[in-house]
């Protein structure tokens, strides 16, 4: 198997994956070793790449961000007080009319019931049963 | 049982027996099975959906005229167990995928199971009426009440015969207890209590209290910032009610015994395997994560699954394990892609066979895996429309690493990694299995001779 040398990542390819930031112990590898362990070891070769277009990745201190993100799964923000002061504020113009195409609901666009998704449970029998 | 029945001899041939789910592409997300189990006699076999919904299926009474043809499992009962919720208080989107179910052992003509979303638990009863009363004195057939002027003269309702209707009832509902993610769910040797465990604590409960259970281990560290694991599955012993193991993110095991304790924090034995440190990578901890935890039906061993192996632990022994079997090594190589596109955290189960001399787990491309403890010998098969004929028997599969690749072999740039099987179960005493592929439960029969 051939080393690999990784490519340096340009601007436009490093990516700030902040949903990847996850880490549970810094890992720092000096070039050289990066090198010898690429052709022993596929895992490290495999690191090699990852760091490579994420340079970023494993530096971010502080606890485990891995296993919090995994413990805050299913986490929607909702702020009473901003819909409510949204609500207010709409009060005094005209209310826009929906788009026919729900786009997602992001940024300084304060949610209204309408807006979200309706969870609903499913009516459907499960085709299993079919 | 037949000696021997229940190994993978050279003589075992696994052959399709059925398919359940449908063939179009459209199945919407709601369908992918999310648990499949067989309850302690085999004669049901219950799966749980993203939907929230539980299908259970029944085994035919095998006919002296088909002899060649075991029992097929037909639609028993289904009915939805849990549906979608929102915790206003929390901000938190509470969905109704069933996580696991385990069924009670059977105690009277009605059926239990526990059946589990990421914060309540339920106990569901499914019961069959066969009979019903006929012959009210103040209703009329159709229920409507009799004008008791009319009436006169008085009879005794008799229980006549009437259609099989199979119904299903919560029982119990058991909620409000988990503040982190329900991964799993045991029922106790004792049939009185059970546990369910989330991210970071285990509550012990007993069936018929639903306001309040017991936390019997908590790994919650006072300041979040130090979390460094978390629980992800756990299993009582299958005879010693005292006795309970948990898994953890860190690739490591620990048994508990209730009685050492009221909270088991200090567990009784710690089953870690020594880490070569110059082998350690990025992906070391993540891919040692375990994802499931099974005690034997002995109760001497417990296998653990992680991303690419299965391992066989003697309760006698914490430092290492026992075997070692690699379900799919090959994936070393692909670890950076499998981390960027999230496979690297699939959750595969693992389950033992009745006679515990054979392991099975899933993989990707819709493959699963077999191995033999006893001979060593281990095979790939796959459940894929194609091979699904009545009776045909599943070719094993091979994947081909590197260099000149055979006719029949698959290479591991053409795996399909959205194929994938985390759910697998096996009969307790027969060599019947209930492999789930997405949205399609398989059911594979061995070879009638």
């Amino acid at each position: 198997m051939s080393a690999e040398v990784p490519e340096a990542a340009s601007a436009e390819e490093q990516k700030e994956h902040s949903l990847l930031l996850w880490f549970v112990q810094p890992l720092i590898l000096s070039n050289l070793e990066e090198m010898e362990d690429k052709v022993t070891s596929p895992e490290k070769a495999e690191e090699a790449k990852l760091k490579a277009r994420y340079p970023h990745l494993g530096q971010k201190p502080g606890g485990s961000d891995f296993l919090r993100k995994r413990l805050q799964k299913g986490q929607k923000y909702f702020d009473s007080g901003d819909y409510n002061m949204a609500k207010a504020k709409m009060k005094n113009k005209q209310l826009p009319t929906a788009t026919p195409d729900k786009t997602e609901v992001t940024g300084d666009h304060i949610p209204t019931p309408q807006d979200l998704p309706q969870r609903k449970p499913s009516l459907v029998a499960s085709k299993l049963a079919g | 049982m037949i000696p021997g029945l229940g190994a993978l001899t050279q003589d075992t041939l696994w052959c399709f027996s059925q398919l359940k789910g449908t063939v179009e592409i459209g199945a919407t997300e709601a369908d992918i099975i999310s648990t499949v189990e067989f309850n302690h006699t085999g004669e049901l076999l219950a799966t749980g959906d993203k939907g929230g919904r539980v299908v259970i299926f029944q085994r035919e009474q095998e006919s002296k005229n088909q002899v060649h043809r075991r029992g097929e499992y037909n639609v028993y009962s289904t009915f939805q167990s849990h549906e979608p919720e929102f915790d206003y208080l929390k901000s938190l989107e509470i969905e109704e995928k069933i996580n696991k179910i385990r069924w009670l052992p059977q105690q009277n003509a009605a059926y239990f199971l526990l059946s589990t979303n990421d914060k309540t638990v339920k106990l569901w009863k499914v019961s069959e009426r066969d009979k019903r009363p006929e012959g009210y004195n103040l209703k009329d057939e159709e229920g409507r009440l009799r004008d008791p002027a009319t009436i006169t003269t008085l009879r005794v309702p008799v229980l006549r015969p009437m259609d099989l209707m199979v119904e299903a009832t919560p029982r119990r509902v058991f909620a409000n207890a988990h503040t982190y993610h329900i991964n799993s769910i045991s029922v106790n040797s004792d049939y009185e209590t059970y546990m369910s465990a989330d991210d970071l604590r285990i509550n012990l409960w007993n069936f018929e209290i639903t306001n309040q259970s017991f936390n019997i281990v908590d790994i919650k560290p006072a300041n979040m910032e130090e979390l460094t694991e978390v629980i992800t599955a756990a299993e009582f012993h299958p005879h010693h009610c005292n006795t309970f193991v948990y898994s953890s993110s860190k690739g490591t095991i620990r048994l508990c015994d209730m009685r050492a304790s009221a909270l088991c924090d200090r567990h009784t034995k710690f089953f870690e395997e020594p880490e070569d440190p110059s082998n350690r990578s990025f992906f070391s901890e993540i891919i040692s994560s375990i994802s499931d935890v099974k005690f034997s039906h002995s109760g001497r061993y417990i296998m653990t699954r992680d991303y690419l192996t299965v391992k066989v632990w003697d309760l006698n022994m914490e430092n290492r394990p026992i075997e070692t079997y690699q379900v799919h090594d090959y994936l070393r190589s692909k670890l950076c892609s499998l981390y960027e596109n999230d496979c690297i955290f699939d959750k595969f189960e693992c389950v033992w066979n009745g006679s515990d001399s054979v392991i099975m787990t899933g993989s990707y491309n819709n493959f699963f895996r077999m191995f033999d403890r006893n001979t060593k010998r281990d095979v790939t098969l796959e459940a894929s429309r194609e091979n699904s004929k009545p009776r045909a028997i599943l070719k094993p599969r091979k994947v081909c690493v590197g260099g000149k690749r055979r006719k029949d072999e698959i290479s591991v740039d053409s795996l399909d990694f959205s194929k994938k099987i985390l759910h697998t179960a096996w009969h307790p005493s027969e060599n019947i299995i209930a492999v789930a592929a997405t949205n399609n439960l398989y059911i594979f029969q061995d070879k009638v001779n």
